[in-house]
């Protein structure tokens, strides 16, 4: 067929079509098209959710009751640092990159992303990584037991001597993350440098490509750093040379600087995508625009700066020198201005907007007063003398567990269904995900809440029994556990039944602003293919009435046609 | 319009761009995000030194004894020619790449080679002075830096020596060189990468004194 200048044609043939015979194999091949290796991040990352989760309850079963008479206390060791490392580089790392394939490609009217091969391949490393890791389940003397962070030189003992030990495998799985990491951040910083679509500047992206950006920013700079320390890790562990063993020379602290020098910005890297998301959400359900765009996008550059200098607040008790404490005291509470003028920032854009709370509605608002909670304590824990006194207490796991599942999982579960009906076809089921937000929002905070009391009395960390008086509020955060648990029913259910027998989703199903809503749903394999708009002015126009892209009415006609 | 096949398999940017992608000029084609892909990654992979060196800076301040008993410190001299061996293989590349700027397919390939050559012979004399040396991996604090920063940093002339290779076979593909072609860029500046960390682990291993 012939095409008219005023015609873009698209999504006249979403291909492949979801139903047909390849629909589902190509999940489980070496795909290289973004849409589904993004769904194939998802959907491994939501099954690592469920082992990590599983983990997380049998130690909150343990903790039930002051005596540790559930699982043997080596167990328990292995249980928590299992949990952590699922969860960050198996649940929160892959999830977020397949949000990032879904949704950076589309946003930013790019066919594809720059590597798509690399693309692949970095996807395919997760569950490699992932079935090295829970191996280690399998090998003697059990998985890696020195917590998530692995210091040595509790991580250097391998009494029974194996050469294959539990620290082995958790060494290699988290380095083979790392490399997949680099892979994944190569990809999205280059394709967001060089495949926006015409017109679309950079103070033009949507918030979550600018955020996107900044995380994957701080892969690239952190995560070899990590690399580098695991390295010599692996080394002292398997070889015996001796970069953190006291007894030969080395220096056990160093690890600490390398190991967290990466590890504190990766929160950025998990919680920047999801200011992303919350300013994506914000504006289409309260049908206002962005307040401050600029500053909200520079903001996350700055938390990228900053982000890179506070690593030595994790180890305010680990020897380090007195004006070390100091000035990373003041570099971390600096953090809270770049993060205070994007919380205003949403403040200010669902200020008198006509708010619609549907699921991921609910779940974003949620998410961000579960996110102001983890801030406030995150700005005690800066303070050295405050830091010094609930050290290692469950004050600590609180509150990253606030900023972890309470606002980071919130968030995600925001952008699942936000962007669902794009990228399925189908509609999901606003009962079920009502259900799924009530549960996980008073799941959450009775989990995790009760852990700042818990700290502030003393409760340590990493314990599986304790003293009798702090049975009240461990009974209530085990029970907030279970129901976190329980809240996973009705969201799987949901995704499963819409998937199968969901009501068709049109292309815009909540009137929003965006290239990737002016594609058919789900969009065709190369997006817009040879007809990529020119964009003519910034996003959120929610209310200007201004058009996004050029011809915007033929793009919208076309849409009706498919 | 032509419907693309169920799974397309995109060309990989190492080829020459397609008409079908430059006609969107800020796409900038895709033979451009190979060098911009991997400008970013030897930035990235500069990083991994960087942590290698800073951990080795500490480790050497903060020692009472850094070297094993019975070390004397490390022979500078003969690891200096290697050095100069390395660092001038930085100009024969350069000079290489003029060639085929200028298509003169043979110089390219003489040049290219005559790299390749330098950065072996630095190996094998890597090799030579590793089997001379009289401590390991594990005397201490100071063996296990110098064989982790000079094994880690001599894989990365093995890799770019491989790398060179696999552009040099490329080069007698007819017509795979006409107008360019990124992945000599990206060889020539990994090499380059290569040689700057190399002066810089000289003056961190041999000159600053114990």
């Amino acid at each position: 067929m012939t095409i008219t200048p005023f015609d873009p044609g698209i999504g006249e043939l979403p291909s492949p079509q979801p139903q047909a015979p390849n629909g589902w194999k190509r999940y489980f091949s070496f795909n290289t098209d973004a849409k589904v290796i993004g769904i194939q991040y998802i959907a491994t990352a939501l099954i690592f959710l469920l082992v990590g989760g599983l983990l997380a309850m049998i130690m909150r079963g343990e903790l039930i009751t002051p005596e540790a008479d559930l699982v043997d206390r080596t167990v328990y060791n292995g249980l928590y640092t299992m949990h952590g490392t699922i969860m960050l580089f198996l649940f929160m790392f892959p999830v977020l990159n397949g949000l990032n394939n879904l949704l950076i490609p589309c946003m930013i009217g790019a066919p594809d992303m720059a590597f798509p091969r690399l693309n692949a391949a970095a996807f395919w490393l997760v569950p490699v990584f992932g079935v090295i890791l829970m191996a280690s389940f399998l090998v003697p003397g059990g998985p890696a037991a020195s917590g998530w962070w692995s210091y040595p030189p509790v991580s250097l003992q391998n009494p029974l001597g194996h050469l294959i030990n539990g620290e082995a495998l958790w060494i290699v799985a988290v380095a083979l993350s790392g490399v997949s990491s680099i892979m994944g951040a190569l990809n999205f910083v280059t394709t967001i440098l060089r495949m926006r679509a015409p017109g679309m500047t950079l103070f033009r992206m949507p918030i979550f490509c600018w955020t996107a950006l900044s995380a994957q920013v701080i892969q690239l700079i952190g995560l070899p750093a990590l690399t580098g320390g695991a390295v010599m890790l692996l080394f002292d562990l398997v070889v015996g040379t001796s970069f953190y063993r006291p007894e030969g020379g080395g220096d056990p602290v160093l690890y600490q600087h390398f190991f967290w020098f990466y590890s504190h910005p990766a929160v950025y890297v998990i919680i920047l995508p999801v200011f992303g998301v919350f300013s994506e959400l914000f504006p289409v359900y309260a049908r206002k625009p962005l307040f401050g765009y600029k500053f909200v996008a520079a903001a996350s550059l700055v938390i990228v700066g900053l982000s890179l200098v506070v690593w030595v607040h994790h180890m305010f008790p680990s020897g380090v020198p007195q004006w070390m404490r100091d000035l990373f005291m003041v570099t971390t509470m600096l953090i809270a201005v770049p993060t205070g003028i994007k919380v205003f920032a949403w403040l200010a854009t669902l200020w008198g907007g006509k708010i619609r709370l549907n699921t991921p509605m609910l779940f974003a608002l949620g998410g961000l007063f579960n996110f102001v909670f983890a801030g406030v304590t995150g700005i005690m824990l800066a303070t050295v003398p405050v830091d010094i006194h609930v050290n290692n207490t469950y004050f600590v796991v609180g509150h990253f567990h606030y900023v972890i599942y309470g606002a980071a999982t919130m968030g995600v579960y925001a952008a699942i269904y936000h962007w669902f009906p794009k990228f399925t076809g189908r509609m999901y089921y606003e009962g079920l995900g009502k259900l799924h937000f009530l549960l996980t929002f008073i799941g959450t905070n009775l989990n995790f809440f009760p852990m700042h009391p818990l700290g502030l009395m003393g409760m340590p960390r990493r314990v599986s029994s304790y003293d009798p008086e702090f049975a009240f509020w461990n009974v209530i955060a085990s029970l907030g556990a279970f129901l976190l648990g329980v809240s996973i029913i009705p969201f799987l259910l949901n995704l499963v039944s819409s998937l199968v027998r969901g009501e068709r989703a049109p292309a815009n199903p909540w009137n929003a602003i965006g290239l990737e809503w002016l594609l058919p749903s789900p969009p065709p394999t190369e997006n817009f293919e040879d007809h990529v708009p020119t964009v003519i002015s910034g996003p959120y126009g929610y209310g200007t009435g201004l058009p996004l892209v050029e011809n915007q009415e033929a793009y919208e006609r076309s849409l009706q046609q498919v | 319009m032509i419907v693309t096949p169920a799974s397309p398999e995109p060309t990989p940017g190492l080829q020459p761009s397609t008409g079908q992608i430059s006609s969107h000029e800020s796409h900038g084609g895709h033979a451009n995000h190979t060098l911009t892909g991997f400008i970013i990654f030897l930035c990235s992979e500069s990083v991994i030194f960087l942590a290698f060196f800073t951990g080795y800076a500490v480790l050497k301040l903060s020692a009472l004894n850094w070297l094993p008993p019975g070390v004397e410190g490390l022979e500078w001299r003969t690891p200096l020619a290697y050095t100069a061996v390395l660092v001038s293989s930085s100009g024969t590349i350069a000079v290489a790449e003029w060639c085929l700027k200028r298509g003169r397919l043979w110089g390219f390939r003489a040049f290219w080679l005559l790299s390749m050559a330098m950065g072996s012979l630095f190996l094998y004399g890597q090799a030579i002075e590793w089997s001379g040396l009289g401590f390991g991996f594990t005397s201490g604090t100071f063996g296990g830096c110098f064989y982790l920063l000079t094994g880690f940093h001599g894989l990365h002339v093995a890799t770019g020596v491989l790398l060179m290779g696999l552009m040099l076979i490329r080069s007698f593909l007819p017509g795979n060189y006409e107008g360019g072609e990124q992945g000599v860029v990206a060889a020539s500046l990994f090499w380059h990468f290569v040689d700057v960390i190399w002066v810089l682990l000289f003056l961190l291993l041999y000159i600053w004194p114990a």
